[in-house]
């Protein structure tokens, strides 16, 4: 490649990235600066932080929402990565045409559209009592078919010799499993831990419908509550996007090598 | 003949155990996808508040022809469908290829930051871009101060800039998301088939679309039909970003649906029945991407 080219490559990739990350500057900036100086367009860091924060707290139950939202999240994820992980070792370790159909049944569930369910599952979880629980947050997304498909695909290049050995040594199923299976795993877990307590934390329109009382209230919902009305104080409302996008951001950062291993494996 | 009999009662033992493993999985999908999917249809047939449903047969289905919102949301899923998923798509894949280069510096660094923006929530991000393009927002002052502007402009007020702004947050939050996707797949091509297509005399161009497109199909399938998935439940945005504004220029199906169920009077039985063009659209749309997609082998 010329040098030309290569110079436009790195500005390019540059351009690229300042773009990316120049709206979650702009926000990190704006929580600690006042909403005046926000509109003014202040670019460095200020000296408002704690102010904001005190606004923040005044207004908005920001502590409860941080807790619903860790509590709905860390065990959305946990309770996923069970039931999906050992769903997908069980569709390829075992599969025979029967659970080859039912997994072609499965992916099918992909293609609906959240929204078009969303009334049919009210009603159920509403005569259910289930409004303003945890489950009731879990329970429609705890099994999905993309994480299902990911550990599917990562079963795959899980070796049968290793499998004939343990029921050799009398290892039962499901020892073979988490002996086994889970440690071999561990990207591919990490990245279905990445996706799914994203999703989880992100996750807006379910909430909205089902949490109905303000004390179940999760960080999304929080952050959306403070919009509207004439005035918007910017400072306190990109205070409140920060500690919304803190959690998710921070995962990321720690995950971020496993993460890629296992998208890897997972598009093989 | 113990011997076969034996094994026979082993394979059906680990045929059940298998079973046994996709059991909580595929009931809690046909409870929690496919049940509702059922009922929703059954609803759309029915009109009326609360308990109080009646037999409507098709009238849910016929009323969508005259309601302009419905034809609006419709109009958006689209737009933001056709402009934004193929300009996304063709920025990771160009990003992907040039960040798979071994002899690239900063590459973690450029990675980490174009892919920074999935790790937002939805809702930050929806908020973020409507201050930024607020009429006293960031945007505004800095296109006075450069003098692009005399006054500020309300992006968010006009029905086609207010387009365009979503396309654009869209294109910001997802781009990265795709890219890692690319990039994943990118891996499980040898890298020395691109030194071998360079010894050989290829451009950068001709291994681009002679090797990284044809060797990427399956993970470009997988994406289109993942963001033509996403763009037609398009929600948070709607809301957060432009309220659907204005006067429900922006609106999306999603957030019409969830207007008409969760606002003003409710009509569980109309919204059933738009939920149910979403479904449809959905699947023929996935189902076309797989032919295509099929075609080129």
């Amino acid at each position: 490649m010329s040098k030309g080219k290569k110079a436009a490559q790195y500005i390019f990739l540059t351009i690229m990235s300042i773009i990316s990350v120049f709206p979650l500057y702009w926000m990190a900036c704006s929580a600690t600066n006042k909403s005046v100086d926000v509109v003014r367009g202040k670019l460095v860091p200020g000296t408002y932080l704690i102010e904001n924060f005190k606004n923040l707290i005044a207004s908005q139950n920001l502590g409860a929402a941080m807790v619903n939202s860790f509590k709905y999240s860390v065990i959305l994820t946990l309770i996923s990565l069970v039931v999906c992980s050992l769903a997908g070792y069980g569709f390829e370790i075992y599969h025979d045409k029967g659970k080859d159909l039912v997994m072609s049944i499965i992916l099918l569930a992909m293609m609906v559209p959240f929204a078009a369910i969303l009334i049919p599952l009210f009603q159920m979880f509403s005569s259910a009592k289930l409004l303003n629980t945890t489950i009731g947050f879990m329970l429609p997304t705890i099994s999905t078919p993309f994480l299902i498909m990911m550990f599917r695909q990562s079963a795959r290049s899980f070796p049968h010799d290793i499998i004939e050995a343990a029921r050799l040594d009398g290892l039962s199923e499901f020892q073979i499993f988490y002996r086994l299976f889970f440690p071999t795993m561990r990207s591919t877990y990490a990245a279905a831990m990445t996706i799914t307590f994203m999703n989880a934390w992100n996750s807006y329109l379910w909430p909205k419908v089902i949490m109905t009382n303000g004390k179940s209230l999760t960080m999304p919902m929080l952050v959306a509550n403070l919009v509207g009305g004439y005035v918007t104080d910017y400072g306190m409302l990109m205070l409140a996007v920060l500690f919304c996008s803190v959690p998710t951001i921070v995962v990321f950062f720690i995950l971020q090598k496993s993460f890629a291993e296992g998208i890897t494996g997972a598009v093989k | 003949m113990s011997q076969p009999r034996k094994k026979m009662s082993l394979s059906k033992k680990h045929s059940l155990s298998g079973w046994i493993f996709l059991a909580p999985a595929t009931i809690l999908i046909a409870a929690m996808s496919f049940l509702p999917m059922i009922r929703a249809l059954i609803l759309s047939f029915k009109t009326g508040v609360g308990v109080n449903m009646k037999w409507a047969g098709l009238y849910n289905y016929t009323r969508m022809f005259q309601d302009r919102i419905f034809k609006t949301a419709l109009v958006n899923n689209f737009l933001y469908l056709i402009i934004q998923v193929p300009v996304m798509l063709v920025l990771a894949l160009i990003l992907a290829s040039m960040l798979n280069n071994k002899d690239l510096r900063f590459k973690g660094l450029f990675r980490t930051a174009i892919f920074l923006p999935c790790a937002t929530s939805l809702v930050s991000y929806a908020i973020i871009f409507r201050s930024l393009f607020a009429v006293d927002g960031f945007v505004n002052n800095a296109l006075i101060h450069m003098g692009i502007l005399k006054t500020a402009y309300n992006f968010l007020g006009h029905p086609t800039s207010a387009r365009i702004i979503i396309i654009i947050a869209l294109i910001w939050r997802w781009t990265g998301y795709n890219m890692v996707f690319y990039l994943a797949g990118l891996q499980n091509i040898d890298y020395s088939v691109y030194e071998a297509a360079r010894i050989d005399g290829a451009s950068p161009m001709q291994s681009f679309f002679r090797i990284t497109i044809p060797l990427l199909k399956p993970t470009i399938l997988l994406t289109t039909i993942m963001s033509t998935n996403g763009t037609l439940q398009l929600f948070d945005e709607s809301v957060n970003l432009t309220s659907g504004g204005p006067a429900n220029a922006t609106i999306t199906m999603s957030h019409y649906i969830y207007n008409m169920s969760f606002q003003n009077v409710p009509n569980f039985g109309y919204a059933a029945a738009l939920s149910y063009v979403i479904l449809i659209l959905v699947a023929i749309l996935a189902f076309f991407q797989m032919k295509v997609g099929d075609k080129r082998e």
